[in-house]
């Protein structure tokens, strides 16, 4: 049995005959950030989307809280209902109201009453500072508040993992520092994180590791002091380089 | 924690080799496919068989079956009946290529801006509310009876033709409307772009618009198309002697009404290639668009 919450061994993913994702080990334990770097293409977001069985591996397992979830016998929906995914794109549900999108799953998968769910999902809205617009629709919202509102729906069922893809990438310069704050406050309190982002200074704050990925491998990995500071790789070398001009 | 660095042929490491679990996993689901396939055939096959008793065992069924599908019948009604079927093929060629250009002439004027085109939009908006709501019967029989009526022409017209003009008005008007919904789909943002450009308000909507447009409502006018094709049948009221009209020639001698079953096979016929290219052309667009290769 896997130790780790999250163990990712030896998976790999093919797009008709093009290898994305090739034979990847990774890890990550209860309680600890770790971010994914790598140029576009790298297979940063197609690992994110396997984990939580958007993507069906070619080959590897990968185990969540010590479930293969890998196995064709393991029930999908069940999986991704204890798994919290935020998009680049927000994906918010246009026709519901801000409340009604973060209390969707845990009303309709999480059988939580009514009340209890609206109480829950006004706190959380509360705690994200967008009490005020819970029953707006999401169009009348920023980029910044809508990608809040998208994590608040997505730990709303409390997740024992939470999956962050390009997070930022959509936004505005001025808003993205209001999503990454609140990703840092969830760090504070215990949430166990696996992000894809370009956004490398905010890697150096907050991960407790950084995984550099290139064409589908794990190049190198280790605490964002080592990896950003002083890479060993030279194709790490080279990307930092790139992205830190 | 560094893992190894990568080289090989392409700069990557070949593939490893696929695993006995994963050969496991595949052989498990080819297994669900199967089984799931095969309860779904049952299903069928005992549906089918309930349906044939209670046919079988209905009071009337001897009677039923020998006016309806006698295969003596069957056969010398087929020559004539797909003879008038042909007149149908032709009705309906000429009917889409003039709904065709009808129906993007309509969309195109109703999507035109300005207060100059007040009133050509008036028209085409009157046009498209008046035959949409006119049931395609009253049409056929206003064309077919009422132009013959005005006394124009010394000699008589022929059905065939009045009908196709039924057709091509009353289709036109809905298949605009599918039309103006895809261009209205359109984000306004391309034409905006067009325009920039420098494109004329025609050419963006003929090179940019109508292009994305058409990609849009693919299914729906494909749905209308099919939709025509059993229409053209109707033309038989004005005395066309097309596939609908021969067999209830060919009833009116023997009183048998297998000929009407032959028809109604050979519009199946017709319509059934179009029916499953337009499923396939929906299932590839929402290919194209799902972004979840799993669910």
């Amino acid at each position: 049995m896997p130790e780790h919450l999250l163990d990712i061994r030896g998976v790999v993913k093919k797009f008709d005959a093009n290898p994305v994702l090739r034979g990847i080990d990774l890890s990550v334990d209860a309680h600890e950030v770790v971010v994914l770097i790598g140029a576009s293409g790298s297979g940063k977001s197609t690992l994110l989307r396997t984990i939580n069985l958007l993507e069906r591996v070619d080959d590897g397992q990968i185990f969540v809280d010590g479930q293969d979830v890998t196995d064709p016998r393991v029930k999908g929906d069940a999986v991704r209902a204890n798994i919290g995914v935020v998009f680049q794109h927000y994906n918010l549900f246009p026709h519901l109201s801000v409340l009604s999108n973060v209390t969707l799953a845990l009303r309709k998968v999480h059988g939580v009453a009514k009340d209890t769910a609206n109480e829950r999902g006004l706190a959380l809205l509360d705690r994200i500072g967008l009490a005020a617009k819970a029953n707006d629709y999401p169009d009348r919202l920023s980029g910044g508040q809508q990608q809040r509102v998208a994590i608040a729906r997505a730990i709303a069922t409390n997740p024992v993992l939470l999956l962050l893809d390009e997070i930022t990438s959509a936004l505005d310069p001025q808003l993205v520092g209001e999503v990454l704050d609140l990703v840092t406050e969830l760090k504070e309190q215990g949430s166990t994180i696996l992000m894809a982002t370009h956004e490398i200074g905010f890697a150096r704050k907050v991960a407790d590791r950084v995984v550099f990925l290139k064409g589908g491998v794990i190049v190198e990995q280790g605490p964002p002091a080592q990896i950003l500071e002083n890479p060993v790789e030279p194709e790490t070398q080279e990307f930092l380089s790139r992205v830190m001009r | 924690m560094t893992s190894a660095p990568v080289t090989g042929g392409d700069g990557f490491a070949p593939l490893p080799p696929v695993s006995a679990l994963e050969l496991d996993r595949r052989h498990f689901r080819r297994r669900q496919t199967t089984k799931s396939l095969f309860v779904s055939l049952g299903s069928t096959v005992l549906f089918a068989t309930v349906i044939a008793i209670v046919l079988a065992n209905s009071p009337g069924w001897q009677i039923a079956r020998d006016t309806f599908f006698n295969p003596d019948y069957f056969w010398s009604s087929f020559p004539k009946v797909w003879h008038g079927l042909l007149l149908n093929l032709r009705v309906l060629v000429v009917s889409v290529i003039g709904v065709a250009i009808v129906a993007t002439l309509l969309a195109s004027i109703r999507s035109l801006r300005g207060a100059v085109f007040f009133p050509l939009r008036f028209l085409a908006a009157a046009y498209t509310d008046l035959f949409r709501g006119t049931p395609f019967l009253i049409v056929l029989y206003l064309i077919g009876f009422g132009v013959p009526a005005l006394g124009f022409n010394d000699r008589p017209i022929d059905a065939a033709v009045l009908g196709t003009i039924a057709l091509v008005l009353s289709y036109s008007a809905y298949v605009a409307e599918v039309l103006r919904a895809g261009i209205e789909a359109v984000h306004p943002s391309q034409r905006l772009a067009a325009r920039s450009l420098g494109l004329s308000h025609y050419r963006s909507l003929t090179l940019i618009v109508l292009p994305q447009a058409l990609r849009k409502v693919t299914p729906a006018l494909m749905n209308d198309f099919v939709s025509m094709q059993k229409d053209v049948g109707l033309i038989s009221v004005l005395g066309a002697v097309d596939a609908i009209r021969a067999a209830q020639n060919l009833t009116a001698l023997s009183y048998n009404y297998t000929p009407y079953v032959v028809a109604g096979l050979m519009f199946v016929a017709l319509s059934w290639p179009f029916i499953r290219l337009t499923d396939w052309i929906s299932a590839r667009q929402q290919r194209r668009e799902q972004m979840g290769g799993a669910v």
